[in-house]
């Protein structure tokens, strides 16, 4: 029988001072089921809703919160990814493919990806120039009666315009101001085609490429590059659909792959039109662009047109003396190529070839009094070859065979280990490719030239690339150890950091935690003096966003000595608070994740259930349930327990756990807050009350369901819910 | 040959007129150049225009045409006039060959006549036969110069190339390669220069004048040494022809090879060509 119980002093020792309860407009249950309301929407899988609190209350829900991206399915896939966008547009270049070759399939990473890099990378505080020798336009003059053709008669006079003409001349230009004429001049193009002034779009075009030959402020010309070009392909697609728009009328419309014998005449006339006027324009750069620009417009003349201007086009760069000049125009005719005819593989690897042919102009004279009179470092100067002929290899390595890859290499190699061009072949060629040769690539970068090409370029290039595969398994620790040893030596900090944050991955993927140990001491090592680290915010974060994702263990994570004094790092408050974020999101995915286990182990429960099955998923589940804590954050917690019920409202014993535990949540309260409840928190307290109140009844054993309302009793009674207690 | 077309008249009102007719005209018109006059006397009559057709026909006669747009289609039969050639178009300085087509509308004494002119292009007929290729090679040297004052004065360098035939078909582009093998200056720019050289005269006399047609560029700045640079060029409608030799005038082509040192020198190569069409 029961034992005898001194309710008289249990209740002395659980009673409270009393304080006057008071309602107000705060409502326990209100919040409460709001949040379930809302859980319930979230959890469902790929539920996209957003995660605003529609009620005012400070209840966290901790699963809804981090939503959008962050649940466990996504966040797998996204582990996969390098978190800085340099590294996310090298990673998305190089995923396997299987396309048909003579399609540029969707892992090829297109122009419109790079353009943004570039102008963010190649900018200039010098002033710029631009000189425009816009032709006036003369009266028409008649040579021969009103008959000559306007072809004719505007022919003549481009041949005198383009010497004599007004010259527009604009100094001083800064670099906003630069781009904001050259995107006028862009719209003056359309501008001029669409009142049927093709001359005069034609002229703005070849004054545009007359540009390209300038080099002034040389470090601004790939993003000059980038900037004209992108007039040069308006003005080609721009010829290109007014032809196309010649060849179709009612009843005929082109298809794609159209041969020649399908356009008409007029429309073929057109088109030698402009290949004649281009044919004879004066100077070799605009000509040479211009061209290009109209390469398509081949298709309609004949089916052979577009393979036998390319090469052609490709030996007329040979003509252009400046190698910087040079390559940015190869590296225009592979973007056009590829575009256009990307089965023309011979074309892009001659491009390539020529290029190593000329490379030594490099060291001439010409340049190096450029140099001089810029005062222009030849490492800055080589750095600004990279975005061309990393372009020229992606495209050359596109689909390419191991064979053609490997020969590239000892072309690059007989060129002495040139460091400018090995960081483009690490950058355009398959990661899987420079893995498994990582060791020859290191021995490379040992003898390249120290004076040129910074070196922590060419191991952050190889870096990125291990991020994404896997060298053989023997060189992985002596990699590391060679990388490191240069790496370590850096001195200037942003080099360091740029480098350090991308071989963390890779010690974070083959190692243990004792070697990520000693890579984040290193980097505390570099970034702590002259608060080094201020500047370098992003680099840090997404060092610790990668060594979360690897290390996903929290025990062991915390275990790593230094990852706490790393942490320290972070002193601007904003940025601290992000990276903190940032772990906690980790490690409630990790929740998230468990907490779908348990939901799949409840779910499969059924009437068939066995019993013994059923008493063992639900002591894993309790297990779990008593596991997650959320600390101080008892709202949290509560949440997380009405959550937890609604998912496991089939398992008794789980319910039973839940009581308890939310029983033990307003003990806790109470304790925290010794006895004097405030407003909020005595709200809490009822609310978990009423939790009990809730559950109880849907339990079947009236044993349990007695014992547990006497325990809910004693609890409320303990925190002054005296109306609760009394139900 | 027949020349076909269509003529429009568009008009709000209806048109009363006193007929429409079509003229076709092709003549040569030659020019004298500035030191030429004054010359010989037998020049001025030879440098009178030249015709090689004329004729008329009378498309409508005298009525009314409805408002709105009438199209009127015609057929000219291409008739010679004396010579049994017909020139190829050419638009040149002091030569000129050209054809139009004019149409004429007649119309009554208070209203004004109106006219419309058009010019049609004459290409004449492939010749027959092969064109035998005719590739010149060429090494440019200081001591391959002529007219050089100073020879001594001359950077070294040393330029070999080869045209690929000088024989050269209208509708093809002249080609060809040039290598830079060593030059002691540097090179500011490598030009191709299109000349025609035109002669109007007669037996007693005659006037020959070269001007250039234009100027392809085919290498900017201080090429690589050694490395060969296409010689390409399209040669522009209209303002060559085949190249033509008659009693009265002839129109020939040349190509000079101008490559621009930095210290400004200018260095020429002459090349005679032989324009056909094929």
């Amino acid at each position: 029988h029961a034992r005898s119980r001194n309710y008289v002093s249990e209740s002395e020792v659980y009673k409270l001072e009393s304080v006057p309860l008071d309602f107000g407009d705060y409502h326990p249950l209100k919040p409460i089921t709001v949040t379930e309301s809302k859980t319930k929407k979230m959890n469902r899988k790929g539920s996209t809703s957003s995660t605003s609190s529609s009620s005012s209350s400070s209840v966290m829900d901790p699963l809804s919160s981090v939503l959008d991206g962050t649940d466990p399915l996504s966040l797998f896939a996204a582990a996969a990814d390098p978190v800085t966008t340099t590294a996310a547009m090298d990673s998305t270049r190089k995923k396997r493919d299987k396309d048909d070759s003579s399609v540029v399939g969707s892992d090829f990473e297109p122009w419109s990806s790079k353009r943004g890099e570039i102008l963010a990378r190649y900018t200039t505080t010098e002033k710029l120039s631009i000189n425009l020798y816009m032709g006036s336009e003369k009266g028409k003059a008649t040579t021969t009666g009103s008959a000559v053709s306007e072809k004719v008669r505007t022919r003549l006079e481009e041949l005198d315009d383009l010497e004599e003409g007004s010259q527009k001349e604009l100094l001083n230009l800064t670099q906003q101001d630069y781009m904001n004429r050259i995107e006028e001049l862009n719209q003056s193009l359309k501008d001029a085609w669409s009142s049927d002034q093709k001359v005069k779009a034609l002229k703005i075009v070849i004054q545009c490429s007359k540009l390209l030959s300038d080099t002034t402020v040389i470090q601004f010309y790939p993003s000059k590059f980038v900037l004209i070009t992108d007039i040069l392909d308006t003005f080609g697609k721009l010829v290109y659909e007014r032809i196309l728009s010649m060849c179709v009328d009612s009843r005929v419309s082109l298809t794609d792959n159209f041969s020649p014998e399908s356009v008409n005449d007029t429309a073929k006339e057109t088109c030698l039109n402009w290949f004649f006027k281009i044919a004879s324009i004066r100077e070799l750069i605009p000509r040479f662009y211009v061209e290009a620009a109209i390469l398509k417009c081949n298709k309609f003349l004949s089916k052979t047109g577009i393979s036998e201007c390319l090469p052609r086009l490709t030996s007329m760069i040979r003509g252009i003396g400046d190698p910087l000049v040079a390559v940015y125009a190869r590296a225009y005719l592979c973007r056009v190529g590829m575009e256009v005819a990307p089965q023309l593989k011979e074309s892009l690897n001659k491009n390539f070839f020529d290029f190593l042919l000329t490379f030594k102009q490099i060291h001439g004279d010409t340049v190096q009094n450029q140099l001089v009179v810029q005062s222009v470092e030849i490492p800055l100067y080589l750095t600004l070859y990279s975005p061309a002929i990393d372009w020229i290899l992606q495209c050359i390595a596109y689909h390419a065979p191991e064979v053609l890859l490997t020969e590239m290499m000892e072309r690059c190699k007989k060129l002495g280990n040139n460091a400018l061009l090995l960081n483009s072949v690490m950058s355009a060629f398959r990661a899987e490719f420079i893995a498994a040769r990582s060791m020859d690539f290191i021995g490379m970068i040992k003898e390249c030239d120290e004076s040129g090409f910074p070196k922590h370029l060419l191991f952050r290039s190889l870096g990125l690339n291990l991020a994404l595969a896997d060298p053989p398994e023997n060189d992985r620790l002596q990699i590391l150890n060679e990388a490191w040893k240069v790496i370590t030596k850096l001195k200037n900090p942003q080099d360091y950091i740029n480098c350090a944050e991308v071989w963390v991955e890779y010690t974070c993927r083959h190692f243990t935690k004792r070697e990520v140990n000693t890579v984040l001491a290193d980097v505390i090592k570099h970034m702590t003096p002259d608060r080094a680290f201020e500047d370098a915010y992003p680099q840090l974060q997404s060092i610790i966003q990668k060594v979360i994702t690897y290390i996903y263990d929290f025990s062991l994570l915390f275990s790593v000595e230094k990852f706490l004094p790393f942490l320290d790092m972070f002193q601007k408050e904003s940025v601290r608070v992000e990276v903190c974020k940032c772990i906690m999101e980790s490690f409630i995915n990790i929740l998230n994740a468990l907490l779908h286990i348990c939901k799949t182990m409840h779910d499969s429960v059924n009437a068939l259930t066995l019993e013994d099955e059923k008493r063992m998923l639900a002591a894993l589940i309790n297990g779990f349930i008593k596991m997650v804590s959320f600390g101080r954050d008892f709202e949290q917690q509560l949440s997380f327990y009405v959550e937890a019920r609604s998912m496991f409202c089939n398992l008794e014993p789980v319910l039973v756990q839940l009581i308890h535990s939310v029983n033990q949540l307003a003990m806790e309260t109470r304790k925290v807050m010794k006895g004097n409840h405030s407003r909020k928190t005595a709200a809490f307290v009822r609310a978990c009350v009423a939790f009990c109140f809730i559950t109880i009844p849907s339990l079947s054993s009236i044993f349990t369901r007695l014992n547990l309302y006497l325990h809910s009793g004693q609890v409320a009674l303990a925190n002054q819910c005296l109306s609760q207690g009394k139900a | 040959e027949v020349l076909s077309g269509v003529v429009v008249i568009t008009s709000k009102d209806i048109v009363q007129h006193q007929g429409i007719s079509l003229t076709m005209e092709g003549s040569v018109n030659l020019q004298l150049s500035a030191k030429s006059v004054g010359v010989f006397e037998a020049f001025y009559n030879s440098v009178k225009p030249i015709q090689i057709i004329n004729s008329t026909i009378e498309m409508v006669k005298p009525g009314k045409l409805p408002s709105g747009k009438t199209e009127i289609p015609f057929e000219f039969p291409l008739h010679m006039k004396g010579s049994k050639v017909l020139y190829e178009t050419y638009h040149g300085v002091f030569v000129n060959i050209q054809y139009t087509l004019r149409c004429d509308m007649r119309r009554s004494l208070l209203a004004k006549d109106l006219t419309k002119t058009c010019e049609f292009i004459v290409h004449s007929l492939s010749q027959k036969g092969k064109l035998v290729p005719s590739p010149v090679e060429f090494t440019i040297t200081p001591e391959t110069l002529q007219n050089v004052k100073e020879r001594a004065s001359l950077p070294k360098f040393l330029i070999r190339g080869q045209l690929s035939s000088t024989n050269c078909i209208i509708t093809q582009p002249l080609t060809g390669e040039l290598v830079v093998e060593s030059a002691e200056a540097a090179v500011k720019s490598i030009e191709l220069q299109l000349v025609r050289v035109e002669t109007c005269g007669c037996a007693e006399g005659y006037a020959r004048d070269a001007t250039e047609i234009q100027n392809i560029q085919i290498a900017d700045g201080d090429v690589c040494r050694g490395l060969p640079i296409p010689i390409y060029m399209v040669f522009p409608r209209l303002f060559t022809c085949p190249t033509l030799e008659t009693t009265n005038f002839k129109v020939e082509f040349e190509v000079n090879i101008v490559v621009l040192l930095h210290d400004d020198h200018l260095i020429t190569e002459n090349f005679p060509l032989k324009l056909c069409r094929m």
